[in-house]
């Protein structure tokens, strides 16, 4: 019996996992908060699901839609009824979580991804996504989201944005 | 420090009243200080130099308010209120921010002929970040498990305000003698109060006997080599010691700029505190 449950549990959470592969970064429409590497962790008990999510950035305006894009496609799980979502601070967001298939997507949406294994005093070198050149300035590190800042590509003469790195 | 504390839970928290007080204090000392920055620059909206800045302070200032929202909320679990009530119902007098973080942009008014000081926004937001990344560094190691979480994650977000800082900085300091000599004035101005900045606040030997975060003084010194290199790396001379304000921030003595300030960001949500967003 005991172990039957199990099975029905884990099932349910691969069920879960799956639903969020549909759940997008409310900011970036190509790739989910999966892929982002933003859901920590999904337990199923008793037909609560418990989602643990990890902030890219802490004051980011989008966490409240995050959250009630998650409860939205989870209540469609069989034998889900209730979703809780929590966000956590350990382990922290790191850019290194980005899937690294989803980076692609990042750079056909017109996004550079953060560089991978980024380390403190590291410098920040980002390649345009549209032509890979290599030739481009920072405009601003700041950009239309907290995690994005915006750049300009001298070989192809495309602005452009870029995740920043967070390590 | 002599007591090897490690407190792992908020409950665990509440278990020791003079340890939540010692927390609480500092909690509101680190949240007050940068909400009241980010509102101050929050102020600059559609008023900064280009518009690329006026994107890069509202980020920043977004990011200050939401690590500010981060320590209300932990306020809120040691039960001293909702997290927003906390932020916007209290008195001035109830605030713990140093007074640097306070004093008003400029002359004029937000919607009355504001006649802001450029020089002042930026030597007072890197003189204070720069406080933020050692304050937010001697975290690391402190006591209370929830904050050392929560202060590593916001050094990742806050390494890139010094950065846009120090452009600046080195910019004006470079530029026109005009330029130079406003940035001179400017770092006059803000010495003027900076030196509260490491002051902990009347529970400050409880804070630092509980290992909540490492004394003042080491904290101090580390400040001001970090901020004599800067200074020097940019030309700048160093302006000697930081001074304090007659009042007392850390101690809820505030200047009336405070409660000017409390009063206009607070303006809506007092109209209807159960209000629905």
């Amino acid at each position: 019996m005991a172990h039957e449950n199990m099975e029905t549990l884990d099932q349910q959470e691969a069920a879960c996992w799956e639903l969020l592969q549909e759940v997008k970064d409310p900011e970036i429409p190509v790739i989910s908060m999966v892929e982002m590497g933003m859901i920590h962790k999904v337990r199923v008990e008793a037909g609560v699901a418990h989602v643990e999510v990890l902030p890219t950035f802490v004051g980011c305006p989008a966490l409240e839609i995050m959250k009630k894009n998650i409860t939205e496609k989870l209540v469609e799980g069989e034998g889900i009824n209730e979703v809780q979502v929590r966000f956590v601070y350990d382990p922290h967001w790191t850019s290194d979580r980005i899937a690294v298939d989803a980076r692609d997507k990042l750079r056909s949406f017109g996004i550079a991804p953060p560089p991978l294994g980024f380390k403190p005093g590291d410098t920040w070198e980002v390649a345009c996504p549209y032509c890979d050149s290599p030739y481009t300035t920072i405009e601003n590190l700041f950009g239309p989201a907290a995690c994005r800042s915006i750049l300009y590509c001298r070989h192809c003469k495309n602005p452009f944005e870029a995740l920043k790195p967070i390590y | 420090m002599g007591e090897a504390l490690h407190v792992e839970t908020v409950e665990q928290a509440l278990q020791n009243q003079e340890y939540k007080q010692a927390l609480a204090d500092l909690l509101f000392q680190l949240a007050d200080d940068d909400f009241i920055l980010a509102y101050r620059g929050s102020e600059w909206l559609g008023l900064a130099p280009h518009i690329e800045e006026d994107v890069a302070f509202s980020s920043m200032s977004q990011d200050m308010m939401g690590h500010a929202v981060m320590y209300y909320e932990m306020l809120e679990e040691l039960g001293l209120g909702k997290a927003d009530d906390i932020a916007q119902l209290r008195e001035s007098a109830a605030f713990r921010n140093a007074i640097l973080v306070e004093r008003k942009n400029g002359v004029g008014e937000y919607n009355d002929d504001p006649h802001y000081d450029w020089a002042y926004a930026i030597v007072r937001s890197y003189v204070y970040g720069l406080h933020k990344q050692v304050r937010l560094e001697a975290l690391q190691q402190s006591s209370y498990a929830p904050l050392v979480l929560i202060s590593r994650k916001m050094l990742t977000e806050h390494r890139y305000h010094l950065m846009h800082w120090q452009v600046w900085l080195k910019q004006l300091a470079n530029s026109t003698p005009d330029a130079r000599q406003k940035l001179e004035a400017a770092i006059a101005k803000v010495w003027q109060d900076a030196g509260e900045l490491s002051d902990l606040g009347l529970d400050a030997d409880n804070i630092v006997r509980f290992g909540l975060i490492a004394g003042e003084d080491i904290h101090r010194q580390k400040w001001i080599n970090l901020t004599k290199d800067i200074f020097q790396k940019a030309g700048l001379s160093w302006p000697g010691e930081p001074g304090k304000a007659a009042e007392r921030g850390r101690a809820g003595e505030h200047t009336p700029e405070l409660a000017q300030a409390v009063a206009t960001l607070s303006e809506v949500y007092r109209i209807d505190p159960a209000a629905s967003w």
